[in-house]
């Protein structure tokens, strides 16, 4: 359920996006920026559908839609071009990705006319190799898209209609809600080869968010993307600063000690408090959390108002995405080996931990508002 | 005074530091752990020194010429205690046993005053452990250090003194020593506990530290931490029960915890070492590294964390 809430806010979001990048002739974005819930899950498309008369509101020419759990350096102008040229009556475009044959099997995959660019074949999670282009999930949809979205609503209605089923219509969750009507397999799987869905391949980052540990790769790429389109957001070296290795986002109401060392890739949340000589590198500390004096976090995100006490080491293992193949994504591990065995990954501080001074936490994942009293190791403390 | 110092064994412990130098020989503070026992036990007035070898006895005879000059009676003695009693039972006075392992703040005379104060047979050092349950343990009054009996590697606490090897004993002890290979721990002290002949004396905690040595702001030392000369600490550097030899530098921030920094090494900043590391001669640790129980041989750079115990050639 969360996953549509979700989705349905950046419907909203990125509309009001489309709006600034098109100049749209609609006047009250606030009002379309919005948080809309499904009453029940409704699938990937069926919310979309549900939500039909706010989405198209001020009548906008295109809009964009995007899964919550991608990030990347999306080229939403340039699809929005590609969008443009192509037939009247086009659907869809997708954002397309390259990605390596074996990873290709976990995510949507795209078979496309090079030259046209149109959606020949689509399979989501196929067992086989069918493509490496893969489904970027970013669309960007003309509002013709409401027809064939029309259908799948329609049709179990109908049917349900003839059997004189009429509970159907009840919102009761409890039934298996036939009305869900998902985005891949219903929508684009019989759209392919019509001429009506096409593709946007890029090759920017792209990453796909499914474990707490691919925040951290994914940071590294935004503070890469500031240094390009946000500067002014990237702290600098300076007299009284400290000391700032490569990219690190600081907010301005954080206190940071000048002899402490941060980066590369270190963001530093609100109001959090960096104590005397600490280290960090390639973690994420957030709003309200305090490092004491002498500390050191590497492959870590430190949670809300966690505290780390002097000397102590917080490290976890990176998961970054293997850097001998080309286009490889980062790899969704399971929490456990086969035998039994926490894999090392990202460290993570839940919110309110107390971590005391002089202990090692090491490749662990420590839940909300434990207070620690020793060093562990490749443990989740529940 | 007289005095016995254990030699024997090829001190394969202390490896990587005794592939360099036979194992008394190791210098601490720039100087040799046996020199470092022969002038404290010449301090607290020992005039007969006693040295049981079993191997590498020339290299040690040589270093004993130094001290020779200054009036002291060596006798280099092949095998344990219980061949070494003619030396030891000309007079009828107590007299000092040494592990040649033993390295701290020698208490030579208050062992000599506690050892008169109780009058009996034996005294024994004891030091105290964070984890009683790796060691023998030493039971004991703590009100006048008589000791109970002896507990080897506890399940359940019953003490955290261990046995610190150091001890004087009256020559009487000899008559308890067969002539064949005997384990004093184990099979003289329990029966001298038995017979309320034994008394423990605790180890205070020490830190020494060479005026040479450069210590920089905002560090945490001690307790139980040696440190060499010419070794340069930076700012904000945490360290407890270590030894760091002559020349060893140890950046900012970084937090070690029962190990022994080799001569002339250099350990970076952020670098967290525990678990008895041992860094033998010049080796270089990178910044930000973790060091669990690595035993690290002499002139290599470590670049990766070493999370788990291991021996890096």
């Amino acid at each position: 359920m969360d996953e549509h809430i979700f989705e349905m806010r950046i419907i909203a979001t990125v509309v009001t996006d489309v709006l600034v990048l098109v100049s749209c002739h609609c006047d009250n974005a606030a009002d379309i920026y919005g948080y809309l819930q499904e009453y029940t899950a409704l699938g990937t498309a069926g919310g979309l559908y549900h939500f039909r008369d706010q989405i198209l509101a001020g009548q906008p020419d295109y809009f964009f839609v995007m899964n919550s759990d991608v990030c990347g350096d999306f080229p939403l102008k340039e699809m929005l071009q590609a969008h443009r040229k192509r037939v009247k009556g086009s659907y869809c475009t997708i954002l397309g990705i390259e990605a390596t044959r074996q990873q290709s099997l976990n995510y949507g995959c795209i078979v496309e006319n090079k030259d046209t660019h149109e959606v020949l074949h689509y399979v989501e999670k196929p067992e086989t190799y069918i493509s490496t282009t893969i489904n970027g999930g970013v669309y960007l949809f003309s509002p013709e898209i409401f027809q064939p979205l029309e259908l799948p609503w329609v049709k179990p209605l109908n049917h349900y209609c003839k059997e004189g089923r009429f509970d159907v219509f009840g919102f009761d969750p409890n039934i298996t809600t036939s009305e869900v009507i998902r985005l891949e397999q219903d929508i684009f799987v019989p759209l392919a080869s019509s001429g009506k869905l096409f593709v946007y391949d890029t090759k920017r980052f792209w990453s796909q968010i499914k474990s707490t540990g691919a925040a951290i790769y994914a940071n590294r790429h935004y503070l890469a993307i500031y240094q390009t389109t946000h500067k002014d957001r990237l702290a600098t070296n300076g007299e009284g600063k400290p000391k700032i290795i490569g990219d690190v986002t600081i907010h301005p109401t954080a206190q940071i000690h000048p002899t402490a060392v941060l980066g590369p890739n270190v963001s530093i949340g609100k109001y959090a408090n960096i104590g005397e000589g600490v280290r960090v590198r390639e973690s994420i500390v957030l709003e309200g959390a305090t490092l004491q004096d002498h500390s050191c976090v590497l492959y870590s995100i430190i949670g809300w108002n966690a505290v780390v006490g002097s000397w102590t080491r917080v490290e976890g293992t990176p998961n970054d995405p293997n850097p001998n193949k080309p286009f490889a994504k980062i790899e969704v591990t399971s929490i456990f080996t086969n035998d039994g065995k926490l894999n090392p990954s990202i460290t993570v501080i839940g919110s309110n931990v107390q971590i005391p001074s002089e202990v090692v936490i090491l490749n662990s994942i420590v839940l909300p508002d434990k207070s620690l009293s020793g060093s562990y190791k490749n443990q989740i403390i529940l | 005074m007289k005095a016995l110092i254990l030699v024997g064994g090829y001190g394969t412990r202390l490896r990587p530091l005794t592939l360099s130098c036979a194992k008394p020989l190791v210098e601490f503070g720039n100087k040799p752990m046996l020199l470092h026992q022969l002038e404290a036990l010449v301090e607290a007035g020992a005039t007969h020194i006693v040295l049981a070898v079993s191997y590498r006895a020339e290299q040690m005879e040589q270093e004993m010429r130094i001290m020779e000059q200054k009036n002291i009676h060596f006798i280099i003695s092949a095998g344990p205690l219980s061949l070494a009693s003619e030396h030891l039972t000309k007079d009828n006075e107590p007299f000092f046993v040494l592990n040649s392992d033993v390295i701290c703040d020698f208490p030579f005379k208050q062992m000599v005053q506690f050892h008169k104060h109780h009058g009996k047979e034996g005294t024994i050092v004891v030091t105290k452990v964070e984890e009683p349950s790796k060691y023998g343990v030493v039971v004991y009054d703590a009100e006048n250090g008589r000791i109970h009996n002896f507990v080897e590697k506890p399940q359940e606490y019953v003490s955290n003194k261990i046995n610190a090897g150091m001890y004087i004993f009256n020559p009487s002890i000899l008559k308890r020593i067969p002539l064949k290979p005997t384990s004093i721990e184990k099979e003289v002290f329990p029966f001298m506990a038995k017979d309320n002949d034994l008394y423990a004396m605790e180890l205070q905690e020490s830190i020494t530290m060479d005026p040479s040595a450069k210590i920089g702001h905002n560090c945490r030392i001690g307790p139980n931490v040696t440190i060499g000369p010419n070794v340069v600490i930076e700012d904000g550097v945490c360290i407890k029960r270590c030894t760091v030899l002559k020349e060893a530098h140890l950046k900012s921030h970084s937090w070690l915890d029962s190990c022994i920094v080799g001569w002339k090494c250099s350990v970076g900043s952020w670098v967290r070492m525990e678990n008895v590391s041992v860094l033998g001669e010049d080796v270089t640790v990178k910044d930000e590294l973790y060091i669990n129980g690595g035993r690290i041989l002499p002139h290599k750079s470590i670049a990766v964390s070493v999370p788990e115990p291991q021996i890096i050639m």
